[in-house]
């Protein structure tokens, strides 16, 4: 596979006003990605499809994360004034980040016999921005895909041809993949409950003799 | 009719029975289940009527692709929650006399996927079931013995009085309501006339 940079500069080049990011992925995988911007990304997944040297004609996998909100800490080296000497300090800064929901595709190239190259998308939060555009019309084989990530982590794909629930029955409310879904209690019977069970469980009973 | 006469007649070439006996017979010796399966356990199902398991001895070989010719529902694998209502529905399109085999840990009682959002912990409770087997998936010769025993259940049954059939009890219903897709989980989640859940002591 040509590596990443190279095919971030050739995109940039091809689709011009492209944001790409390249997300690095620092365990044993070594599998990076690139982060495209929702605007282009249409432009930029038909020219990875389109381009000779690239020819990434099969997405394998289209899959969804939640991303909820979440404080980081990161640490940053500052300089200080310590008893009238300079020195660096390290210090840890909390930092907000807000939500968002993330689709990750998977794409080889059936001619070059090469692959995967990762790309993925964000959308602006999870709540009303949830929208991404959809690679169906590139890659038809992610028809079904896209609607189970619609389904299970509530991303809507503008430009889908036929996005409806999946594997949930319409009128479903829910979206079960995502971090903060709450399930229905039908904890009233398990015979051997432990750790989390358990926890359900007794949440349950408590209610039940309260009621 | 006194079992001595009975002996002695059937020495002779007479074979005497009851309406009782005759009509269990024929019952339990000619249960056609309807077939369909859900899920893994459905491949075992069908590995017990080929030749090497050959549910066929018990008169049962007769899959019928439609629940208006079935007799027994053999519940055969995962009861997702967006499956279940099309359970239901199924086995109330079965004419009477029906039966239910449960087949299978995720049949009785959700299983592997218990812990999850979309399956349904045992489809016992929307619809009354004869027979549960365990297992995952259980194999043939424990549906031959979920068989064998819903066989003798059958016979021991009386045609009259308290336990008589469901078929021959006009008060007893046949049919059952048909759970509802709800906003969250199926509504209502439990039919309470046919299951109800074990009450448990719990300590702590
Ligand atoms: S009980 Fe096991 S084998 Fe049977 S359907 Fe469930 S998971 Fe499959």
């Amino acid at each position: 596979m040509i590596p990443l940079e190279t095919i971030k500069a050739q995109i940039e080049q091809a689709v011009p006003g492209a944001r790409i990011e390249i997300v690095r992925n620092d365990s044993p995988s070594a599998q990076h990605s690139l982060l495209l911007g929702n605007e282009h990304a249409l432009a930029v997944a038909k020219f990875t499809r389109d381009d000779p040297h690239l020819r990434l004609d099969y997405c394998s996998n289209a899959t969804g994360i939640d991303w909820p909100d979440a404080v980081l800490k990161e640490k940053v080296k500052i300089k200080k004034v310590v008893d009238g000497t300079e020195k660096e300090v390290e210090e840890i800064v909390e930092k907000k980040r807000q939500g968002f929901l993330e689709a990750v595709y998977h794409l080889y190239s059936m001619e070059l016999k090469h692959g995967p190259l990762i790309i993925r998308m964000r959308t602006g939060n999870r709540t009303d921005k949830a929208h991404l555009p959809s690679l169906t019309p590139i890659w038809r084989g992610a028809e079904f895909q896209e609607r189970e990530i619609y389904d299970l982590y509530g991303i809507i794909f503008d430009g889908h041809a036929d996005l409806r629930r999946i594997l949930m029955w319409d009128g479903f409310q829910d979206y079960p993949m995502r971090k903060d879904y709450v399930e229905p209690d039908d904890y009233e019977y398990e015979p051997t409950p432990h750790d989390e069970v358990l926890e359900k469980t007794q949440k349950h009973y408590a209610q039940e003799t309260k009621s | 009719m006194d079992e001595g006469l009975r002996s002695e007649l059937s020495k002779q070439g007479i074979f005497t029975t009851t309406l009782e006996e005759i009509y269990n017979w024929g019952r339990k010796n000619s249960v056609w289940p309807l077939q369909f399966g859900l899920a893994c356990c459905a491949i075992e199902m069908i590995a017990s009527t080929m030749a090497r398991y050959d549910l066929a001895r018990f008169g049962a070989e007769i899959f019928r692709p439609s629940p208006r010719q079935a007799d027994l529902m053999i519940v055969a694998g995962t009861v997702t929650k967006k499956m279940a209502p099309q359970v239901v529905r199924l086995y109330n399109q079965m004419p009477e006399p029906k039966y239910v085999i449960a087949m299978g840990a995720c049949a009785i009682s959700g299983g592997p996927f218990k812990q999850g959002y979309n399956v349904l912990k045992g489809i016992d409770r929307y619809i009354p079931v004869d027979v549960h087997i365990p297992g995952c998936p259980p194999r043939p010769e424990a549906l031959i013995h979920s068989f064998m025993t819903l066989q003798k259940r059958i016979d021991e049954q009386r045609l009259s009085g308290n336990g008589r059939p469901r078929h021959l009890d006009p008060d007893a219903p046949s049919e059952f309501p048909v759970p509802q897709f709800g906003e969250h989980d199926l509504e209502p989640t439990k039919n309470l006339s046919v299951w109800k859940p074990p009450t448990l002591v719990r300590h702590g």
